[in-house]
């Protein structure tokens, strides 16, 4: 009998959030099947940063490893949460644009090429505004040109979480896993109350942060489809699983109609309760899913 | 800037297509119409303000849960229409203040409502519709991804209210321990940061800035040269491809996305050999 | 910002692999180590937080003390403490050294 055996998962799991975006890239494609794009040692860094008096990192906070999932061609695209809040740049959006277009490229061209964008993000980088907005819209743009031909699977894990520009990014993905701990909305709190009032939303309020934009709850509600434990490798096999189920038979930024009635029968009167929501919108069946 | 936020578009949006209210069953805040603009059929498309609005957060021409499935629907409708036939125009008026920041849009999923838009503005590109967004006004952030930003080509008036960026000036100085004075000063040293529209057209994104002499209050004169301009870029965008890489190799792109330019370089001989 | 430059003439020990550690986020740093073209080991630092030479120096000096590596090293530093900066450079060497 190995000792294995008598190691309760708790113990044997290994925390995905507590890895950087790089080992966190690498755990999800198969062992030896991968390389890594203009990475460090390439050295492409922001011309922005520097005259604003801020360290520019050497791959300027994303991450590209080329290589298979399941034995199928794939790239992961992660962006590291420690660096600038994973905000988006010039360099760091041309690497995650160029990246998708290559895989829809292949694509169009008989190999059927994944991709699975790890967003720890608050959006558009400040210090690089306008070319950070521009940047989003191309992301955007190539996700959608890649969606025709290949799943495009987001997954994000915390701590900082997918909010700003870049949640409509995730919003357009064939696939969104959350954690528990990860967060996904378009607008921070702190946003929203510096720009409507601490009355509209108090950002000191944890518990309201996570039953609004937590995984669970987004999870809950359908417009993110699995929720997952922080483990490397329960992540991994989620990855795997949509990879390998492909393209969905409607991706969800094309339900118009349904999501157009599910407004206009809210109660705008008052706050929406969040756990009332999960009920109105439950989904009677993953119609969204390739069996 | 003259008029409130939104105002612009509106009456703009009424001198293109003669038209000043919402399409039957649509929210206050979306006005979507069709009307001749050349030889074509155009779709014309503005948000704008709604103090009736149902949502308290989305009534000063925000682009909020409403609009973005409003959009989406009245873009697919087009799609839909002339899947067989010629792809006519789609021109969204951009004048809006921002993304609704509220709580009721962040519970609602507001982040798919914008997707669902911009898919439905890419789509259209994608299938050979020329998009024109004509920026009159505001064009900030996730109001912008959501309305303008899929577009083939993006005009904008040569106007002191003429700002497109990332986040207001208050916010922005507020977040970056700055003052307003201070965010200006930096501006003008590093384009990409600048609230000015001209930096902005150095950046190789904007197909062309217009100098309209009453943009508040258009004349017949003026309405005439802006139709010419959009019929000019509906024309360019026709001739050209269908994705957004017209914004890689412009003049702008070259000089200040450099370093991007070479990232995508860089990505493309490695990604041969990977 | 400052841009700080460092050589050590006595670490001539050909070394073949790289090694990268560390983010360049508020507080910390990143270090790329790889062989030096030169055959002695070169340091490029670029910090975000100005007047530090002199302890950029010590550590250095430190680190060299021990390491006879020709490497190049290049740093992006956010603002880390000197003791996080001996950490990561072990860190690196750990690697080059495997």
């Amino acid at each position: 009998m190995s000792t294995a055996t008598f190691i309760p998962a708790f113990v044997r799991r290994q925390s995905f959030i507590e890895l950087d975006a790089r080992a966190r890239a690498q755990s999800l494609l198969d062992p030896g099947s991968w390389r890594e794009l203009v990475g460090p040692f390439d050295r492409i860094e922001s011309p922005w940063l520097p005259e604003q008096g801020i360290a520019p990192q050497s791959d300027d906070g994303c991450v590209v490893l080329k290589g298979a999932i399941d034995g199928k061609p794939a790239v992961v695209i992660a962006l590291e949460g420690k660096f600038q809040g994973g905000s988006m740049g010039e360099v760091s959006g041309a690497k995650m644009t160029a990246a998708l277009d290559l895989a829809a490229r292949d694509s169009q061209n008989g190999k059927k090429t994944a991709a699975v964008l790890l967003l720890e993000t608050g959006g558009v980088r400040l210090q690089e505004a306008n070319l950070g907005l521009a940047v989003i819209a191309e992301v955007m743009a190539s996700i959608l040109a890649l969606r025709e031909h290949a799943p495009v699977i987001t997954v994000i894990a915390g701590t900082v979480g997918c909010f700003g520009g870049m949640s409509i990014a995730a919003g357009l993905s064939s696939y969104i896993v959350m954690t528990r701990e990860a967060r996904l909305g378009l607008n921070g709190p702190e946003v929203i109350e510096q720009e409507s009032g601490i009355e509209e939303f108090d950002s000191s309020d944890h518990a309201l942060i996570w039953a609004i934009n937590g995984g669970e709850q987004r999870v809950a509600m359908g417009v993110a489809d699995e929720l997952v434990l922080d483990d490397v490798q329960k992540i991994a096999a989620t990855v795997q699983r949509y990879v390998k189920a492909g393209l969905p038979q409607v991706h969800r930024s094309q339900q118009i109609a349904l999501y157009r009635a599910r407004i206009a029968a809210l109660d705008t009167s008052r706050q929406i309760d969040p756990l009332s929501l999960r009920e109105s919108w439950k989904e009677k069946a993953k119609e969204g899913v390739a069996q | 800037m003259s008029l409130q936020v939104g105002l612009r578009g509106k009456a703009w949006f009424q001198v293109f297509t003669g038209k000043n209210s919402p399409m039957a069953g649509d929210p206050g805040s979306v006005l979507t119409a069709d009307a001749k603009l050349g030889e074509d059929m155009a779709r014309f498309l503005c948000v704008v303000p709604n103090p009736e609005g149902r949502f308290p957060c989305a009534r000063r021409a925000e682009v909020g849960l409403e609009e973005s499935y409003t959009l989406a629907t009245r873009i697919r409708e087009a799609i839909e229409q002339d899947k067989n036939g010629e792809k006519r125009p789609i021109i969204a008026i951009v004048d809006v203040k921002s993304q609704a920041y509220g709580r009721r849009e962040e519970t609602a999923a507001i982040f798919l409502a914008t997707a669902t838009a911009a898919d439905a503005y890419a789509s259209a590109r994608m299938k050979g519709h020329p998009v024109i967004a004509l920026v009159m006004g505001n064009a900030i952030s996730g109001g912008f991804l959501t309305h303008g930003y899929q577009a083939n080509r993006i005009l904008a008036f040569d106007d002191a209210g003429v700002v497109i960026h990332a986040m207001h000036k208050e916010a922005a100085a507020r977040i970056t321990l700055r003052t307003v004075a201070e965010l200006e000063l930096l501006g003008h040293r590093i384009a990409p940061l600048s609230y000015d529209i001209h930096d902005y057209a150095k950046l190789g994104l904007l197909h062309k800035l217009l100098h309209v002499e009453d943009p508040d209050t258009p004349s017949q004169t003026t309405l005439s040269q802006v139709q010419k301009e959009l019929i000019d870029a509906v024309a360019d965008a026709r001739a050209g491809s269908r994705d957004l890489s017209n914004r890689l190799t412009s003049e702008g792109a070259r000089g200040m996305r450099r370093v991007g330019l070479l990232a995508r370089a860089r990505m493309e001989e490695q990604w041969a050999k990977a | 910002m400052e841009q700080l430059n460092f050589d050590y003439p006595s670490a001539k020990r050909r070394v073949i692999k790289k090694a990268h550690v560390g983010v360049a986020g508020s507080g910390d740093m990143e270090i790329l180590m790889q062989p030096d073209a030169t055959g002695i080991a070169h340091v490029s630092v670029l910090t975000s937080v100005n007047g530090f030479r002199s302890s950029w120096q010590a550590v250095l000096d430190r680190f060299f003390a021990k390491y006879d590596g020709a490497v190049q090293i290049d740093i992006n530093d956010a603002g880390a403490t000197p003791g996080s900066v001996m950490l990561r450079l072990e860190q690196a060497v750990e690697v080059i050294e495997s």
